[in-house]
């Protein structure tokens, strides 16, 4: 080709990759401990997937129940990921979400309050006390947009200090990052290209912190952007790191089924929090019949309990409808199943004959706005129809829980958020993430940092390796022949949603796994028209090979993994094995060939491992393990 | 054609006629193209279409697809608005509907702008100012007082009242000086945050930002997605408040009174003056201590004793006059009618006692 390959060279110490909650949580650590920070976002700064969540950020402040401490959030977490979490994580979580929350007021935020003028906090499936710190309903906005102002309150003290608001810690916005590349066994930079010019960037810094969010746009039914194609689990596969739990993928259980257009987007838990129930197409309120045995003795058998609750938790047990999202999407899934779903596919959430029309335009401002401007449907009037869509990865790139550097064979790497894997288990809890992305964006902002200090000699970027990623980037434009990019992308995604969706079985996964043998020779040939500016088929074309590698890896996990357990369900086998439980699948890249391995999870402290009831621990735990158990509360005594 | 096959929930698609803005900063035209829409969705659906068959390379920023990001803003039949919340079915079946980049904005290409201009005055704003010695966690504040910012932390950046602005839609001239309605909202955010601790937002809205530019026309919060009140809770207030200070009537009234070069330390009026001059003590920002009531214990104390020498007078400062030269019209968006008090709508008479210059020729000589 004619175009020049022009590279643009940039040095820092640090390179965060994704500018949602955990990249700016963990670029204001990086600069905050002195080093020199890019935030590399894929769209424009500050329109990161986290501003979706709307439900808000669970820490247990104690600020609503004083009960609430950081072992019951502990436990809530561990419970609702069904005891695959990595402990650690969700101990050092349960431990520090209050005081992220709390710095977050320090930046600016305004979180909803109390009475008594604290933080407010409110209940969410699977917490046992209220706990998530909120905004109405648009928190993850509130979240984002407090980062992104303490980073340029960040940039106006350096505009001070040295003249330059880009001196220590600048945002490329619209770059996107294709290839990681190494020194060796350690990070020494990262190569991608600037989505408006199409002109290519390098990135030469010890230091890299992999924050991109998810992969759902492998799926046809998603709440996810189209940035959400698996960048950094793809980019940390090639860079020699390992994904654990890919096989755990959280379908949200109420996405908006209709109209088509908005197919997908989601309908907040705190709709249900806040007394909506759900409903078949003959009107029965069908949650209390999928209480699953381990939850029975949490949740309320009639609708009349359940309707105390709301006024008086302390005395009555949950509604169903505020089950861990995992049952509540099952529970949705079966009763279409069973042909009581509406016509659209989906069932009826109805709040509106539950609240009066000005609480719920109070309580829920933004559901209220978005029904009614996308769907012209009036939630104050008429029930909603939603169903399961797919929501949040739970596997990611498994790290150091303290520090979050990247397991496998890579020095440098560090992954926090969604990205990572192992906190939330088999299945996250509605409002952990944003607490996640806040403890560990930190954790990993700060530890890149002091990698970076202690490197006795800086990692050089190879030529060869530049030079193979910009041929690799430039190749889909200088193609004719290939298919397009959007025809793969529908191919892809029809291929994960029949094949490998919410409920699996081990013929279609074989099938799936066929299927995407025959698209990565197609995905390889893939052409994209036009020129290198601004060219949405091409920046498409290259994000595919990303979310193709990403769904080998859940493909495969989900076939291996033979047990039903959070985000992993497998019709034919249904049950939890606690055999099972033990085990951790771990990806790795092995040439472009998906390789899996099991490896035990970490064992549970002492001090934390007693924290639980033994008839809990009963479900999910084997002899041997309870065996243990009793032999430690016997020495307590 | 186009019916034969994809009948979302039995709706039937129909081709409708589309025409979008093609090119890039060198120019381009408006291409015609006829798109198949089935029932129930939006603009941006129709791009993706189009992104899909016969336009791969058609530019068009999104994200969220939920009116959440603030991404796919784009100019539709002229009228700025997000491409995810505009429903098809808000058109007559005939109707051409064209598609256009934000027109304030330099061209990237196709329907995406260079929106860098708001960026660059979201950092000029200065951030927020933490209340010095309280710790995380020690924030107290009422739902009532944070309901006021909330409104404006609502904000999805999407840009829609920034390039709707007539000061600086078809006027590249007034972008240095003037930072837009976001950034106003943004000034009145941390104006009205219950725990700012600094206290010249308003003053820095007039000095730096160029509110003076906005005659208050309201494009901005009509365009609002999220149904701000950009212009009657955000720039309005800041604009009043602005005003009030500067032409204090009180400290016009104490000019009068004592002539130049007589005017001794003091002043009838305590804190309603511009930060420059405020007593440092009394009080904390934000808190207007007008003449109808004083709070300052000091203040009380000094009223019984006679006069009260300590207060501060404010500088009396130069009228803010527009670009012609005179005063702007603010009665025009006063929220009742006829003129308003010179002695400012919370001012009541009889004035207190203490807040009183006169001394006393007799009672007061000890």
């Amino acid at each position: 080709m004619t175009t020049t390959t022009r590279i643009e060279r940039h040095h820092y110490d640090v390179v965060v990759i994704g500018a949602g909650g955990a990249g700016l949580r963990a670029a204001i650590e990086a600069r905050l401990a002195g080093k020199k920070t890019a935030i590399i976002s894929k769209s424009l700064f500050g329109k990161a997937h986290t501003v979706m969540a709307e439900g808000g950020a669970a820490a247990a402040m104690g600020n609503v129940n004083s009960r609430d401490s950081w072992q019951v959030h502990f436990r809530d977490t561990m419970r609702g990921g069904k005891f695959l979490n990595n402990f650690r994580m969700a101990e050092l979580h349960a431990k520090e979400s209050p005081q992220r929350i709390w710095e977050l007021e320090t930046y600016g935020a305004l979180f909803d309050r109390t009475k008594d003028g604290k933080i407010s906090q409110r209940n969410f499936g699977g917490h046992e006390y209220p706990r998530l710190a909120h905004v109405g309903d648009r928190t993850g906005l509130e979240l984002i947009r407090t980062l992104q102002q303490k980073i340029v309150s960040l940039q106006q003290e350096d505009q001070r200090e040295h003249g330059s608001y880009d001196a220590r810690i600048r945002v490329f916005s619209e770059t996107t990052i294709t290839e990681l590349l190494l020194d060796g066994d350690r990070v020494a930079g990262a190569f991608g290209y600037y989505r408006e010019s199409g002109e290519f960037i390098l990135f030469e810094a010890p230091a890299v912190v992999l924050a991109t969010g998810g992969v759902g746009r492998s799926y046809k039914v998603t709440s996810n952007s189209w940035e959400y194609t698996g960048d950094g689990h793809a980019l940390a596969l090639r860079a020699g790191a390992t994904l654990i739990n890919m096989e755990f993928l959280q379908f949200h259980p109420t996405g908006m089924v209709w109209p088509p257009s908005v197919k997908g987007i989601l309908v907040t838990e705190s709709v249900r929090g806040d007394g909506g129930v759900l409903k078949n197409s003959e009107g029965k309120r069908f949650m209390f019949d999928y209480v699953p045995d381990v939850f029975r003795k949490q949740y309320a058998d009639t609708e009349a309990e359940a309707d105390r609750w709301y006024e008086d938790p302390d005395n009555n047990r949950r509604p169903p409808e505020l089950l861990p999202r995992d049952e509540v999407a099952r529970a949705i899934n079966s009763e279409v199943k069973a042909g009581r779903g509406t016509p659209a596919g989906g069932v009826y959430l109805d709040i509106a004959s539950r609240l009066p029309a000005e609480e719920i335009r109070r309580r829920l401002p933004s559901m209220y706005h978005q029904f009614k401007e996308l769907a012209d449907v009036d939630i104050t009037r008429e029930p909603m129809e939603v169903g399961p869509t797919c929501h949040y990865v739970m596997g990611g790139v498994e790290v150091d829980p303290d520090s979050g550097a990247a397991f496998g064979h890579v020095r440098g790497l560090f992954a926090a958020g969604e990205v990572s894997g192992g906190m939330h288990g088999s299945n996250r809890l509605g409002g952990n993430s944003l607490s996640d992305l806040l403890v560990f964006g930190k954790r990993a902002g700060g530890h890149a940092a002091s990698y970076a200090d202690g490197l006795a000699s800086r990692p050089r970027v190879p030529v060869p390796a530049v030079e193979t990623a910009v041929e690799t980037a430039l190749a889909p434009l200088q193609r004719d022949t290939g298919e397009s990019p959007y025809v793969l992308q529908q191919d892809l995604q029809a291929v994960m949603g029949d094949l490998v969706g919410i409920i699996r079985r081990e013929g279609e996964l074989v099938d799936a796994l066929a299927r995407l043998g025959e698209l990565r020779e197609r995905v390889a040939k893939v052409s994209a028209a036009g020129g290198r500016r601004y060219n949405p088929g091409w920046h498409l074309a290259l994000d595919l090979r990303n979310m193709l590698v990403v769904s080998e890896c859940t493909a495969k996990a989900a076939l291996e993994r033979r047990e039903s357990r959070g985000g992993h369900t497998r019709e034919d086998h249904p049950t939890m094995d606690p055999a099972w439980r033990r085990v951790n699948q771990v990806c790795s890249l092995e040439g472009d060939i998906v390789h899996l391995d099991r490896k035990p999870l970490p064992r549970m402290r002492p001090e934390l491992f007693t924290l639980f009831d033994r008839a809990e621990l009963a479900k999910y735990l084997t002899d041997e393990e309870l065996a243990e158990f009793d032999a430690l509360t016997e020495e307590e005594r | 054609m186009g019916t034969e096959k994809s009948q979302a929930a039995g709706a039937p698609a129909t081709k409708r006629q589309f025409r979008i803005w093609r090119g890039d900063e060198t120019g381009g035209d408006l291409k015609e193209y006829l798109v198949e829409v089935k029932e129930g969705e939006v603009v941006l659906d129709i791009i993706h279409r189009l992104q899909s068959t016969e336009a791969p390379d058609l530019a068009c920023r999104w994200n969220c697809k939920a009116g959440k990001c603030g991404s796919c803003s784009v100019e539709i039949n002229g009228k700025p608005k997000l491409a995810c919340m505009t429903r098809m079915s808000t058109f007559t079946e005939d109707e051409t509907i064209s598609v256009t980049p934000l027109r304030t904005f330099p061209i990237v290409r196709d329907l995406v702008t260079d929106v860098s201009f708001n960026y660059e005055k979201a950092r000029e704003t200065p951030a927020f100012a933490p209340p010095p010695g309280v710790a995380p966690g020690d924030y107290r504040m009422q739902q009532v007082d944070v309901e006021r910012s909330q409104e404006f932390r609502k904000c999805i950046e999407c840009f829609l009242c920034q390039t709707v602005c007539h000061v600086i839609r078809d006027h590249e001239e007034n972008k240095p000086a003037f930072s837009g309605p976001r950034y106003f909202i943004r000034a009145a955010e941390l104006d009205m945050h219950p725990l700012d601790a600094r206290d010249d937002r308003k003053e820095y809205a007039q000095a730096e930002q160029g509110l003076g530019y906005c005659n208050i026309t309201k494009c901005c919060t009509e365009v609002c997605p999220e149904h701000i009140k950009i212009t009657d809770n955000g720039i309005i207030p800041m604009k009043e408040r602005v005003v009030d200070r500067k032409y204090d009537p009180l400290v016009w009234l104490g000019n009068k009174i004592f002539r130049r070069g007589q005017v001794p330390q003091t002043s009838v009026t305590s804190e309603h003056s511009p930060g420059a001059v405020r007593a440092p003590a009394a009080g904390p920002p934000g808190f207007h201590s007008h003449a109808g009531a004083s709070h300052d214990p000091k203040a009380e104390a000094q009223a019984q004793a006679g006069v009260n020498w300590h207060r501060e007078v404010p500088k009396p400062t130069a009228p803010t006059l527009d670009e012609s030269g005179k005063l702007p019209l603010t009665e025009l968006t006063f929220d009742r009618p006829a003129a308003p008090s010179p002695f400012g709508e919370d001012v009541s008479f009889p004035l207190p006692p203490e807040h009183l210059n006169y001394a006393h020729p007799e009672q007061d000589k000890h």
